[in-house]
């Protein structure tokens, strides 16, 4: 199941610059891990302790994953998959 | 050094000042092409409606970079206000920073007549504040590829 995958610009050091790979999966945690395998250093920066980070959102087309099942979040030929930065912060 | 237009700092103040006391939180979009101009105006809800956190609603963000792509723009600015406390980003501001490129600006809100207003760079969890500059447009503050201001 081929996918593409957007990547934010704080993560395009470890895509050589691109805004936009190729990746391979059924679900999203095979799609992290193939990223991973063609683009080091990736998924430290999206997992943490077996579950997404609380930095980052990831969609699948429209959808945000953590109302998708996270990391288990299916995955279809021909899908977008977007990875945004969190845009948070408090005066706490 | 962040050269922004009057016009979109009183949006902001504007913005800031309207949500107090919950933080209020936006976008200001630019072009991509390198010349770090601060353009497009885009106040965001905040999702967590809180005195002392701010979030973009996951959904609205994704609205937002799609748009910022189409337009083949950038976020030059992301602001948020601080309600209670100075312009300074929090650990949890800088621990969510992730954008490289833009100016992050605080507002202070807390005291109701003057507004504290600052600008920095966050990387790599290093907070680097820099000077603001208001102008009243950006051809007389941009000395153009001659050099010279035009008359």
């Amino acid at each position: 199941m081929a996918v593409t995958v957007s990547i934010p610009t704080i993560l395009r050091t470890h895509t050589g610059g691109e805004k936009s790979v190729p990746a391979a999966g059924t679900t999203l945690s095979e799609v992290i891990d193939d990223l991973e395998a063609n683009h080091g250093g990736l998924k430290q920066r999206l997992v943490k302790d077996g579950a997404l980070h609380r930095f980052v959102n990831v969609y699948v087309n429209d959808e945000d994953v953590r109302f998708a099942g996270g990391l288990e979040a299916k995955v279809a030929d021909g899908d977008n998959v977007t990875i945004l930065p969190a845009v948070a912060g408090g005066s706490r | 050094m962040l050269t922004i237009r009057r016009d979109l700092v009183d949006a902001l103040v504007a913005h800031a000042r309207r949500d107090h006391p919950d933080e209020a939180c936006g976008v200001i979009a630019g072009p991509d092409d390198g010349s770090d101009r601060p353009e497009r105006f885009i106040p965001m809800l905040n999702a967590a409606r809180s005195p002392t956190f701010y979030e973009f609603d996951s959904a609205d963000l994704l609205r937002l970079y799609r748009e910022m792509a189409a337009n083949d723009e950038v976020p030059v600015v992301v602001y948020h206000s601080h309600t209670a406390t100075e312009a300074y980003p929090s650990r949890t501001d800088v621990s969510y920073a992730s954008e490289p490129f833009a100016h992050y600006v605080l507002v202070s809100t807390r005291d109701p007549r003057e507004h504290e207003l600052r600008s920095y760079r966050i990387v790599d969890g290093e907070i680097t504040e820099e000077p603001i500059e208001v102008v009243e447009s950006y051809r007389s503050a941009d000395p153009g590829p001659g050099g010279a201001p035009e008359q």
